[in-house]
């Protein structure tokens, strides 16, 4: 079950820089551990995670194995025009995740 | 005049047994990290976020046979979570059980597993209403038996460490046990969500990871005795406000 959340401004002043913090409800499982009976479980972890303002790219992040359940991850960018911040979250057995946000520039 | 001041040090310690007084009484969130207590204290990303999520979900969700929701019957449970455990019919009951004696009681519907997703949300969701209010559990002719059976098995010493609760949260509370620090036992962010479970978990689990720590029998989900416990504890933090869902490390 993919389940996003995304916490940005609504608003910024131009050339401001943003914080923007995004939670995701995943499990993480690092494909190192065994069941009781020894069998591996395999990995599905969250492998990357894109955001793009009004289509440019500004940050991307590479996940791996040795991260926690419930990845947060904070950045920051700069305020340049009004428009949507997208976040696309990608990662093992298919798993896709999109939020965006709108941001007001003044 | 001294020898005035070590007599009231002697009997005020014979009076509390070594209890910790409200002053000086800490709550796990001061003995945490920075980093930490920022996943605490950040509502709007936290690590429980999605707990509270289902949880919110599942009160209006109409259940069982007569199809009726927790939000059929209630209005806001705010309040609510520092008054539990509580005696009802005879028994101490949790917060958790008392759900599920709604669940099956008036929703008709199967009860959920002790320690379950639904049960730890809803149960997390319920707790959340009550967070900033003081923990208000009292002492009285019902509660007594309860409260008395909870406090005596945290003065117990059991296990092959023989260790009771009480030697280290009383005790030595504020020292070091290997590279954590031993805060003082006080349940006010249950269900809690800890680093190291990577979810949400309720004070029996966290109560059955440190009987196992001191090597004793780790009690089933549901015992009475932990129940007592429970009940014991929260009326040891009476006074201190409730932090659910809390993160502890």
């Amino acid at each position: 079950m993919a389940r996003v959340v995304v916490n940005a401004p609504k608003s910024a002043k131009r050339g401001e820089v943003i914080e923007i913090r995004t939670l995701a409800g995943h499990a993480m499982e690092t494909g190192f551990r065994r069941t009781q009976t020894g069998e591996l479980i395999p990995r599905d972890i969250i492998t990357q995670l894109v955001c793009t303002y009004n289509g440019v790219e500004v940050f991307r992040a590479e996940l791996h194995p040795a991260m926690a359940a419930n990845p947060l991850i904070t950045f920051t960018t700069v305020a340049t025009e009004s428009g949507t911040l997208e976040l696309k979250w990608t990662g093992d057995n298919g798993y896709v995740a999109t939020q965006s946000a709108s941001i007001t520039v003044v | 005049m001294r020898f005035f001041a070590l007599l009231v040090a002697v009997f005020s310690t014979l009076l509390t047994a070594g209890e910790i007084p409200l002053a000086e009484r800490r709550s796990g969130y001061e003995f945490m990290s920075r980093e930490t207590r920022a996943m605490q204290d950040d509502e709007a990303t936290g690590p429980a976020l999605f707990s509270l999520l289902d949880g919110e979900a599942l009160w209006s969700r109409k259940e069982g046979q007569p199809g009726v929701a927790c939000a059929s019957c209630h209005a806001s449970m705010k309040g609510v979570a520092v008054r539990y455990p509580k005696v009802e019919s005879g028994r101490a009951v949790n917060l958790e059980q008392q759900i599920n004696f709604c669940r099956t009681g008036r929703q008709k519907a199967p009860a959920w597993a002790y320690e379950s997703r639904e049960l730890l949300a809803l149960t997390a969701y319920v707790a959340r209403q009550s967070r900033g209010m003081p923990i208000a559990i009292e002492w009285n002719e019902a509660t007594a038996p309860f409260l008395e059976a909870g406090r005596a098995a945290f003065n117990r010493r059991q296990g092959q460490l023989n260790l009771s609760c009480a030697q280290c949260h009383d005790d030595n509370w504020g020292k070091r046990l290997a590279g954590s620090v031993i805060p003082q036992a006080h349940p006010t962010g249950y269900p809690i969500y800890r680093l190291e479970w990577e979810g949400v978990g309720s004070l029996q689990r966290r109560l059955r990871n440190c009987l196992a720590g001191i090597r004793a029998e780790t009690l089933p989900y549901g015992a009475q005795e932990l129940v007592e416990l429970e009940f014991f504890l929260m009326w040891r933090a009476n006074g201190m406000r409730l932090e659910t869902p809390a993160v502890r490390p």
